[in-house]
């Protein structure tokens, strides 16, 4: 034991190369003439080595690391990282761009369809619904408007704010004009032929037809002899003669034309299209055939096109008129059977017809 | 497509002669001329910076042994035997996490490194059971091993540290514990 002690420390020297001299020279004596010794040393050497394999490897391990917190790895992956496809990269590039691109697009789209009153509820971008805006009223047409804000007048001090035409139903105070001329209405009055107005109360709308029936509940307003006209039920056909009477003004005005054709804007069964010279303000007035049947209601014309206006067929009068509850109504509305025109003169229809017709006005 | 990444790169023969001495500086060298590179391989092909450097390390140990041990020629660049080497490691990494064989998507000419790689191994399965033997070793006989093999310090110095009151005491403690790690190291 003791021997085997010495002997590794004598091997350990050797392999140091801290022996010297005859020590040395001995040693080597030893190695060459008994195998066994050399066997010793070959085997601590060998093993030695795999020590020093382990030391070198933590060494240079530990030198990598260090060499590695000295680099600034993010800048190199960023050097080195995939470059993005190249329509990411494009659109890296341009999407502030394309964004602002896409802004102006959607303002001037917006501009432009309000501008040019595409968001408003009207019938149709090509129709002009023929109510009168009073208080504003444009002059840039052939300034035919009429500003009753002009005058003074009886009744109301405030001229109102829209205008239209409507006509009785009935004797006592019924009365039928376009949904579209009482839209909205805070208050709506009806002016007869004799600048006498009346409050009236919105009995039953029909936006489907554009159609609303309305009742004078005015306590100055005393009954109307009968009608002297009647609501036809079928429907006309193409060439008859028409007039109407409205208040494009603030007096009744008659228009004379002819039904030109069976239906109204963009094939609308609802309506007929007729030749005639109708104005904003005309909304709301009969249309009569010669013998006097109200055949249609005025509701609209055709921007940009001569000579097309429209009117709502007198089968949808009478259809609202018999969709309203009887039951809620004041007084009975009872349509006219019995017509009184028929074979007059276009005078004397004129002179019949105006007590019947009155100018809406709406609040 | 491909970034030009060697930039003042050292040559091939003066890092080798670099290895050789155990120069510092020539490691940091290499290891900023190529790391790069590594780094650009791993990443392309699902692995992130912890994984580059695992295998980059790696690889420069393959070199260092290779050079050490005196047999290097250098008949193919230095890149491309890194290159080659670490798409081995990453290969062979990803074929361990995923169970199914990928292909790496290559950017660089390639020279067979399987011999190399084989050593490699063969000094990695020796290193851990070196590590665990001088773990299982336990105090004071870690220490002495370490100080006195490698770090080569003197007996004398040994003694003192440890405060045995003569040489021969310390002799006696580092023969028992040489052969105990011997023993662990050959019976594992």
């Amino acid at each position: 034991m003791k021997s085997e002690i010495e002997l590794l420390d004598l091997i350990d020297a050797y392999l140091r190369g801290e022996l010297e001299g005859s020590v040395l020279s001995d040693f080597e004596n030893s190695r060459r003439n008994e195998p066994s010794f050399d066997l010793k040393v070959v085997e601590h050497h060998n093993f030695l080595l795999h020590l020093n394999d382990y030391k070198n490897k933590i060494k240079l391990s530990s030198d990598l690391n260090s060499i590695h917190e000295s680099l600034d790895i993010q800048s190199i992956k960023e050097e080195v990282a995939p470059e993005p496809a190249k329509i990411r990269r494009l659109w890296k590039k341009y999407r502030v761009n394309t964004a602002i691109a896409a802004s102006v697009a959607i303002i001037a789209i917006t501009v432009t369809l309000i501008s040019t009153g595409y968001f408003s509820k009207s019938i149709s971008t090509n129709v002009n619904l023929l109510r009168r805006e009073i208080n504003s009223i444009k002059r840039s047409q052939n300034a035919i408007i009429k500003n009753i804000g002009d005058k003074p007048l009886k009744g109301p001090s405030d001229p109102g704010e829209f205008g239209g035409t409507g006509f009785a139903l009935s004797a006592n105070g019924y009365v039928v004009t376009n949904f579209h001329v009482i839209k909205g209405a805070d208050s709506v009055y009806v002016q007869n032929h004799e600048g006498e107005a009346f409050k009236v109360k919105l009995i039953y709308i029909d936006p489907a037809y554009d159609l609303a029936v309305l009742q004078i509940t005015d306590p100055s307003f005393e009954k109307l002899a009968s009608l002297p006209y009647t609501f036809k039920k079928n429907p006309s056909d193409v060439g008859e003669d028409v007039f109407t009477i409205g208040f494009p003004r603030d007096e009744q005005v008659l228009g004379k034309g002819y039904v030109s054709a069976r239906n109204g804007f963009a094939g609308d069964t609802v309506a007929y299209q007729v030749s005639i010279p109708v104005n904003p303000g005309n909304s709301g007035g009969p249309l009569l055939d010669n013998r006097g049947n109200v055949i249609g209601i005025i509701n609209g014309k055709q921007t940009l096109v001569d000579g097309a206006a429209f009117a709502i067929k007198s089968s949808y009068i009478l259809k609202s008129i018999e969709a309203i509850p009887q039951d809620s109504l004041d007084e009975k509305l009872v349509v006219n059977k019995r017509n009184t025109l028929s074979g007059l003169s276009r005078k004397d229809q004129f002179k019949k017809l105006e007590p019947f017709i009155y100018m809406v006005k709406v609040y | 497509m491909e970034k030009d990444l060697n930039s003042s790169v050292p040559s091939d023969s003066e890092i080798v002669l670099g290895i050789l001495n155990d120069s510092k500086v020539t490691l940091k060298h290499l290891y900023s001329s190529y790391f790069p590179m590594i780094l650009q391989l791993v990443i392309k092909n699902n692995g992130n910076e912890d994984d580059a450097k695992d295998i980059f390390q790696e690889s420069i140990i393959v070199l260092y042994n290779k050079v050490k041990a005196g047999n290097f020629e250098l008949n193919s660049k230095l890149k491309t035997f890194l290159y080659s080497v670490c798409r081995r490691l990453w290969l062979k990494r990803l074929n361990e996490q995923s169970k199914t064989s990928r292909n790496i998507h290559d950017f660089s000419e390639l020279i067979p490194v399987e011999e190399d790689l084989e050593k490699h191994e063969e000094k990695n399965r020796q290193f851990i059971l070196m590590d665990l033997a001088l773990k299982q070793l336990g105090e004071p006989c870690k220490t002495i091993i370490e100080d006195y093999y490698l770090q080569n310090r003197s007996m004398q110095e040994i003694c003192e540290k440890f405060g045995y009151t003569n040489a021969d005491n310390a002799k006696t403690q580092k023969y028992k514990c040489l052969q105990r790690l011997k023993k662990i190291f050959f019976q594992t």
